[in-house]
């Protein structure tokens, strides 16, 4: 075992990581350590933009940006986050170019701006052009760009480090919580080297987690196959809550069977979904912005459609979604990677036929509740001292109960610049604090125990069975009947996952081991998620239930916060507490577009 | 395991399940005696199903140590990058329906970098040239309050290499590369070029200076074997030619 000390130390490399320690690493000694090399990072699939009311073609304002992501949330977000997210997106636009961002421009030479769904002029007129953007892979523009300034400015990485313990100095687990005001403070990490199996304790004034997703919890999905929310995770089992993990968001456009991110872009430049008939049925849904409504909705849309028996193919089980209209030169130009995956996964030519969509899990608005200086609670009141958490991990809360198309990347960028910025201001104040004896302890049991079980349960057979549940019982529609079985077969997987066991017992690269830790993680999650959708009987943003369709703002107008707590039993339980919105200017309304 | 799937995939261009035979080079260090060797795996595959999705069969329902990089399965993370068939490919990107069938996929690592484990290679020395061209911004002067402007022209000028997931295809494809690992290798080059000819950026004269070395881009002998590997379509063997003009002319 070796031990590591920093200032600093950044959990992943994506977006928010990185934008973080280009902060943090010019203000006190800092670490990212990635279970990726950078580059491979998730942030890169993202593609359509980045909203900002530069108003480089036409008339806009950060203030009309805060409405559109508080309305798009479904009035779920915390206000004062999203004003400091719309206000400082501007800067963080600029600070991309500056860094050499190659944004595609307008003729003038500024950088060019297009239409996003639940983007609008004026508090819902008629959609903005507010998306900055690099043709259709503007993620990929990003991570590049934010892994050369790392490069540049010489940020020391440890990558294909998988972070598997997190160390407060306060054990949070046990059902008698702290007093409130009492000191908690984060002492480091406990991390796994996947190239020699070695085990490293990292000592930090400060901790960033900036982890990402975890759309592996569902089967179909845009998510990358490590999205298996280890940072979350983490938090949940040292006692920390989740916030709001019960809305999870489902992108209407993957490609159908697939799951593959097609971009609102395609319909922000034009493209339009349509049914077995060849209407364009979101002219019923949102008779004002149509395609470009908020994901929840248009995802919603769609699979109605289909339940209604109008979806396409032969098993009229995906809407299509229609290209053809647009000039050829303007899809290559605009819309380059997504037409290709048309063609390369579908065998489809989008210039000539539509394409099969359906929704695809794509993003987890809840996450570690932060403050909106990054500051990660452990209580509505009480932050953990030197403990921050950016980006997709994080729940500010920006995005509410439905995040808005591009305010993701925006979230990475802004957030992740505070939380690099606090962090570093953190350790410049603090001293290290000491560390409990055999800090690896659980991390290496819990390994050993994995890797010399013989002839358990198999991961594989785990996971898909958690998936398919997933997707069949808590995706865009749910009841309580679909919930409670959910429930009840993750709660089963929990038993079996006890006696998991793996393949390979080798210390090289062992990602039969890894993945059997991810899939304890996923199970972790998505009883968050059921145990949260369970309780929250009304709908709201991406959390449909078809036995309560209505908001009730009476009821739930509140933050769920999710903690893990022992049982008399080998488990722990999931027990649910609010916390209150933060609302400024805007009033709850009904949500119409 | 036959298809039982009702997926929409499966319905798309309708093509029905059938067995595929995966011939891996494997490598295991923590043998006893760790020597490569080949091994054999048949597994039921479906018409939409990419190289990756029957590796993810073979680690998950036979055996779990077989053992390679992935992430994002669509193209885009880079991670995936190995020899199949002889040509190096991503897995993720490559249909099982588009390969011959009749005989064994042969899916070998990438060549011209350490092997780890079986398909995995210690991608260091990759990284290392890619650091060495200077891959970030160089600007001069004071930082302007707004975005600097570029022409929608001038943007052109290096979008084709910005397209670079670094996955390693187009260096690990070189002959030149697998006989001198020194050769910075055309992802380096790549990157070079995506600074060079970025009408904002004011480090060219360095970074030619880096790429004139003995090791650098007169090292190319104009295969194409990189333009034939990259997986995201980056005509990089005419990015290694205009960085080649731009040091004889000084024109960028």
């Amino acid at each position: 075992m070796q031990t590591h000390t920093y200032d600093v130390v950044i959990v992943g490399a994506g977006g928010a990581g990185m934008r973080a320690a280009l902060e943090s690493s010019t203000r006190a000694r800092t670490a990212v350590l990635s279970k990726l090399y950078p580059t491979r990072s998730h942030t890169g699939a993202a593609q359509g933009g980045m909203c900002a009311a530069l108003a480089n073609v036409e008339e806009d304002n950060w203030e009309w940006h805060t409405f559109d992501t508080v309305k798009g949330g479904d009035y779920l977000v915390d206000q004062d986050a999203a004003e400091i997210m719309a206000k400082e997106a501007i800067d963080a636009v600029l600070d991309l170019e500056k860094m050499g961002l190659p944004f595609n421009r307008t003729p003038d030479g500024l950088i060019d701006q297009r239409r996003f769904g639940g983007h609008t002029r004026n508090h819902g007129e008629a959609a903005v052009r507010r998306a900055c953007y690099a043709a259709d892979r503007t993620g990929h523009m990003i991570l590049q760009t934010l892994y050369q300034q790392c490069v540049k400015n010489e940020v020391e990485f440890y990558n294909e480090f998988y972070v598997l313990d997190l160390l407060l100095d306060t054990d949070l687990r046990e059902a008698k919580r702290p007093r409130k005001g009492a000191e908690v403070t984060v002492v480091g990490v406990v991390a796994y080297e996947l190239g020699t199996g070695e085990i490293h304790v990292f000592r930090a004034k400060s901790v960033i987690l900036a982890t990402g997703g975890a759309g592996k919890i569902f089967k179909t999905t845009s998510n990358a196959h490590t999205l298996t929310g280890d940072g979350m995770a983490l938090a949940l089992r040292r006692g920390l809550p989740l916030e709001d993990m019960e809305f999870f968001q489902f992108h209407p456009t993957g490609l159908a069977g697939l799951g593959i991110l097609l971009s609102e872009a395609a319909r922000g430049e034009g493209a339009i979904l349509r049914n077995s008939e060849g209407e364009r049925f979101m002219e019923r849904y949102a008779p004002t912005i149509k395609d470009l409504a908020p994901r929840d909705i248009v995802a919603r849309s769609m699979a109605n459609e289909v339940r209604e028996g109008r979806g396409a193919g032969p098993h009229k089980d995906y809407v299509l979604l229609d290209l053809t209209h647009l000039e050829p030169e303007h899809i290559e130009a605009k819309l380059p990677d997504i037409t290709e995956f048309a063609r390369t996964y579908l065998g489809i030519e989008p210039f000539t036929d539509p394409i099969p969509v359906y929704p695809t899990a794509h993003y987890a608005m809840g996450g570690v509740p932060t403050t909106i200086n990054t500051e990660v609670l452990r209580s509505n009141t009480d932050v953990v001292g030197g403990l921050f958490a950016a980006g997709e991990c994080a729940c500010v809360s920006v995005h509410g109960s439905n995040r808005l198309g591009t305010n993701s990347l925006l979230d990475i960028n802004v957030f992740g610049k505070r939380a690099g910025v606090a962090a570093a201001a953190y350790a410049n104040e603090h001293e290290l604090v000491e560390l409990p004896e055999d800090p690896a302890a659980e991390v290496v049991a819990e390994l050993d125990r994995i890797r010399t079980a013989e002839g358990g349960e198999n991961v594989a057979e785990l996971r898909r069975t958690l998936q398919e549940t997933m997707d069949a019982d808590a995706q865009v529609f749910r009841t309580e009947e679909s919930l409670t079985r959910a429930l009840g077969t993750i709660d089963d997987l929990r038993r079996r996952y006890r006696s998991v066991s793996v393949q390979d017992k080798g210390r090289t690269f062992n990602t039969d081991l890894l993945e059997a830790v991810e899939l304890g993680f996923l199970l972790d999650l998505a009883r968050v998620v059921v145990v949260g959708a369970l309780a929250r009987q009304e709908s709201r943003g991406g959390h449909f239930r078809e036995d309560f369709p209505t908001r009730d703002d009476k009821g739930f107008m509140h933050h769920t916060m999710a903690y893990a707590r022992p049982t008399s039993g080998p488990d722990t339980e999931i027990r649910l507490e609010t916390r209150p919105v933060t609302v400024t200017r805007y009033q709850p309304m009904e949500r119409k577009y | 395991m036959t298809a039982t799937t009702t997926s929409p995939a499966a319905s798309v261009g309708e093509v029905p399940s059938f067995d595929v035979t995966l011939r891996f080079r494997r490598f295991d260090p923590d043998a006893a005696n760790p020597e490569p060797f080949w091994q054999e795996f048949t597994v039921t595959a479906h018409g939409t199903d990419r190289v990756l999705d029957a590796m993810h069969k073979v680690k998950w329902e036979l055996d779990g140590t077989l053992t390679f990089r992935r992430s994002c399965a669509h193209g885009i993370c880079g991670s995936d990058a190995m020899r199949i068939n002889g040509r190096n490919r991503l897995a993720c990107k490559t249909l099982l329906k588009d390969l011959d069938l009749s005989k064994p996929i042969v899916i070998e690592p990438i060549k011209g970098l350490p092997v780890v484990k079986d398909l995995v290679v210690d991608m260091e020395p990759f990284f290392a040239s890619y650091r060495e061209v200077m891959p970030f911004l160089i600007a001069q002067g004071n930082t302007p309050s707004k975005e600097r402007r570029q022409s929608p022209e001038d943007r052109a000028r290096y979008d084709d290499t910005t397209k670079c997931i670094l996955c390693a295809a187009c260096t690990t494809s070189c002959p030149v590369f697998w006989t001198d690992g020194q050769y910075f290798g055309p992802a380096a080059i790549v990157n070079a070029h995506r600074f060079i000819f970025d009408s904002r950026d004011e480090g060219a004269a360095q970074r030619l200076e880096v790429l004139n070395d003995k090791e650098g881009v007169w090292r190319c002998r104009t295969t194409f074997n990189c333009t034939d590997a990259c997986p995201r379509g980056i005509e990089v063997t005419k990015a290694i030619a205009e960085v080649k003009r731009a040091m004889i002319t000084r024109a960028f």
